[in-house]
């Protein structure tokens, strides 16, 4: 019955709702979408790749479709001794940024310099390569794809890395295990600045997904952390059982995502190991147990190698 | 519930779709408040649980707040709407048949939205955390069918008018199917970056906005003029309040992220926005409270009443500490601290679970015709959930206020977990009194299905004794 006397009502809901959107979407999202790269939005898209969320080319996120970040002392290709450099192997298949696929995402310059010295368009999923992070004369800083400009093969560099880091892999790791719940990865623009070190800026995360800023933060601050704590020995300890190294910590064990065998693949028994580790929280031995070492393949050393790189 | 899913419309009793919801939404507000108490002895006692890895705190929180939105307070409102938009229409639900399969696959896509969610598959956005099939689902076989049901059965009214709370009704379900297309836009179309991050809150700031304390609100309107017989104080501020809704409250997402690298005109905005909900929430407060004039007195006799005013009470500090807080001025000090835990507490435990636990007491009252078991076990369940949220509360809010400080003075992290250990334990607590609470609920409930006074029919549960 008489709907008619509502019409108005409806249109201005529908007005009201509309500019809303216009204003709270819309206008933002021109405004962010306008922003270019930063040098380090470029390192962590080659770090992370794709998506680290539920995606279908990971759908149980288990760190798959990930490219690996290497670092290396010498040119893969001719041996010739080089200056440390990080580079971003993509295995033929793995799945690129949206930064090396979509034309709005690293802004204009980047865009620019990325085509013409970088060379990225020559780059393809299917048969994969090695990118590097470079800045110009200018100060832009651009993507390089080192397979077509100095001809660095991905079996080449990941035969001559002096260190492998999944840290791609980790941060769906990071994702999975809800890490984020409780530490953060945005130290405050009001404060923050002497513990937990410079807060982002806004071309800080150009293709990225997801940002996980987190919100409630119930541990430290995570951005920087690699710069404050590099050592794998604590990291290790920390993530096994992390009141082995701070005794007031509330932070779950991970020691499951150390799977069934340690790295020199021997079985690892948790629940002997929690035996042990009881006793010495009771004061009844000294000592407690010895953390495995995790193997190379394990999602214990993904994560790990993710923390580590959050420089 | 069965039986009907293929029975013919005029075979389904009136009232079984609201009933099915209720039910349902008690059940998941005792899952939902298991797991957060749980959660929080994880947080208290690190190392209790061990060894039991499916009971993990990062796989676990998650679907603590899922349970509790999507299971207690989204149902509670699909079982108040489908009971009171058709009364205020002075008509029958559109469709029972389509309520009754509604809350069928409700239930049965919740439940499988928080088994993946407990897998540990997520998008990693908050709030938004389920995968996008899951938000399609929720979206298209949740969401968009309740509103139909909603929608169709106020265009069918028998009244002239439309009254106060069927606007909210009919509003939020439809905005509520916007913000979650709208909101889970970064994962449908792989939407990166800054964007992705201010989206996220987009949906979250919205979800709650112009879903859970509206409809929360809107249930209010109905409930307190039904059971005082008081007429609504002003249809004019109600008018007020609606539309300072949509304006005012679908604006202010950016207030979230004040302390990320946002463009600063955005921040602004959303901070003078997020000020201006003081509108909706004063015109809103006033309205049912000078409603009450001259039945006051049935703030303490009357359980609903008791319920649906604390509620409303509690909306006070809410707004007060909602409007202000996102400010830049105070949002510095307390922002990703435990205050904003308990600040979301307050709005989704306080004033939202009040209002709700109102309307499913009424409804389940008035949908079965028989009157509430036991009085005893109701008050029973109002001062667990009181006290519990209040302990709750206040332990949150103390320990929001050592992290501020903590943080302000660069404290070495560690001191604040240690400092915050006491207020854990009572935070355990509170949540464990209203898990408990809800148990008794529940009892109650099941009892007055069986053995509570028959109301007659032209009665209201106000006017029949108790059983017990």
């Amino acid at each position: 019955m008489a709907f008619r006397e509502y019409k108005i009502g409806s249109m201005m809901f529908g007005v009201c709702l509309s500019v809303s959107m216009f204003v709270t979407i819309f206008l933002p999202g021109l405004d962010i979408s306008g922003v270019s790269s930063t040098q380090l939005a470029l390192e962590k898209q080659l770090t992370y790749g794709w998506e680290s969320g539920f995606n279908y080319y990971d759908p149980f996120l288990q760190g798959k479709d990930k490219p690996i970040k290497v670092t290396l002392t010498k040119d893969p290709r001719t041996g010739a001794k080089i200056d440390e450099t990080d580079a971003y192997v993509f295995k033929p298949g793995t799945h690129f940024p949206d930064g090396l696929t979509h034309n709005w995402i690293l802004g204009d310059k980047v865009e620019k310099a990325s085509a013409s010295t970088g060379r990225i368009h020559e780059a393809t999923e299917e048969k994969g390569g090695v990118f590097l992070v470079q800045v110009a004369d200018d100060d832009t800083p651009y993507i390089e794809y080192a397979t077509a400009t100095r001809g660095w093969t991905v079996d080449a560099v990941l035969k001559a890395a002096d260190q492998q880091f999944l840290a791609g892999s980790g941060k769906t790791m990071f994702i999975r295990e809800g890490c984020w719940w409780c530490h953060t990865l945005l130290p405050e623009e009001t404060q923050d600045w002497q513990t937990f070190g410079r807060p982002p800026m806004t071309g800080d995360f150009n293709g990225e997904s997801p940002t996980t800023f987190g919100s409630d933060r119930k541990a430290p601050d995570l951005l920087h952390v690699g710069s404050r704590n590099s050592s794998r020995e604590w990291l290790t300890m920390h993530f096994f059982n992390p009141r082995l190294v701070q005794p007031h910590s509330i932070m779950p064990r991970y020691d499951y995502l150390w799977g069934d065998k340690d790295k020199e693949g021997n079985p690892i028994d948790l629940k002997a190991w929690d035996k042990k580790f009881m006793a010495y929280a009771k004061g009844e031995s000294i000592y407690p147990p010895e953390v495995p070492i995790p193997a190379s393949g394990s999602e214990a050393r993904m994560l790990i190698d993710f923390v580590l790189n959050l420089k | 519930m069965l039986k009907y899913l293929f029975a013919k419309e005029d075979d389904i009793p009136q009232g079984s779709a609201g009933l099915f919801f209720a039910v349902s939404a008690i059940c998941w507000f005792i899952i939902g408040t298991g797991l957060g108490s749980f959660n929080a002895a994880k947080l208290a006692f690190p190392d209790w649980y061990h060894g039991i890895y499916a009971l993990q705190f990062g796989h676990m929180r998650q679907v603590h707040v899922h349970a509790v939105i999507f299971g207690w307070i989204a149902m509670a409102f699909a079982a108040s709407m489908m009971y009171i938009t058709p009364t205020l229409g002075n008509t029958k639900l559109w469709s029972e048949k389509l309520g009754v399969w509604n809350c069928l696959l409700y239930n049965i896509g919740l439940c499988l939205a928080l088994a993946l969610l407990w897998s540990g598959l997520t998008s990693g956005r908050e709030y938004s955390d389920h995968i996008w099939p899951v938000d399609l689902y929720i979206a298209f076989v949740m969401v968009i069918p309740w509103g139909v049901n909603v929608w169709m059965t106020i265009l069918n009214r028998r009244t002239q008018g439309i009254y106060t709370t069927n606007w909210f009704f009919a509003a939020c379900v439809f905005m509520t199917a916007i913000v979650f297309l709208v909101g889970n836009l970064p994962e449908f179309f792989h939407l990166t970056g800054l964007n992705e991050a201010y989206m996220t809150w987009w949906f979250a700031h919205n979800i709650l906005g112009l879903l859970i304390t509206p409809v929360a609100a809107a249930i209010t309107y109905y409930i307190v003029p039904k059971i005082t017989g008081n007429p609504l104080y002003s249809h004019r501020v109600g008018h007020l309040h609606f539309w300072s809704i949509v304006v005012f409250y679908s604006t202010p997402a950016a207030h979230h992220l004040m302390s990320s690298p946002l463009p600063e005109w955005l921040k602004s905005f959303a901070s003078v926005e997020g000020v201006l909900i003081l509108v909706p929430a004063v015109a809103y407060v006033c309205n049912i409270l000078l409603t009450m004039q001259g039945k006051w007195s049935m703030f303490v006799s009357n359980i609903e009443i008791k319920f649906t005013i604390t509620g409303v009470l509690l909306a006070i500090p809410l707004n007060m500490q909602g409007g202000f807080q996102q400010t830049r001025a105070i949002n510095w000090y307390i922002h990703g601290t435990g205050w904003i835990v308990a600040h979301a507490h307050l709005a989704l435990l306080g004033f939202s679970t009040f209002a709700e636990a109102a309307g499913v007491y009424y409804g389940i009252q008035v949908l079965l015709r028989r009157k509430l078991y036991s009085a005893s076990l109701a008050n029973f369940h109002f001062w667990m959930l009181l006290i519990g949220f209040s302990l709750y509360w206040t332990s949150m809010t103390i320990a929001g206020l050592i992290q501020g400080a903590a943080k302000i003075y660069e404290v070495p992290y560690v001191d604040v977990v240690i400092a915050e250990h006491p207020y854990m334990i009572v935070r355990w607590l509170g949540g464990t009194m209203v898990f408990f609470g809800n148990i008794i609920w529940l009892y109650n409930m099941v009892m007055t299905a069986r053995a509570g006074s028959i109301v007659p029919v032209g009665r209201q549960p106000v006017e029949v004794a108790y059983t017990r």
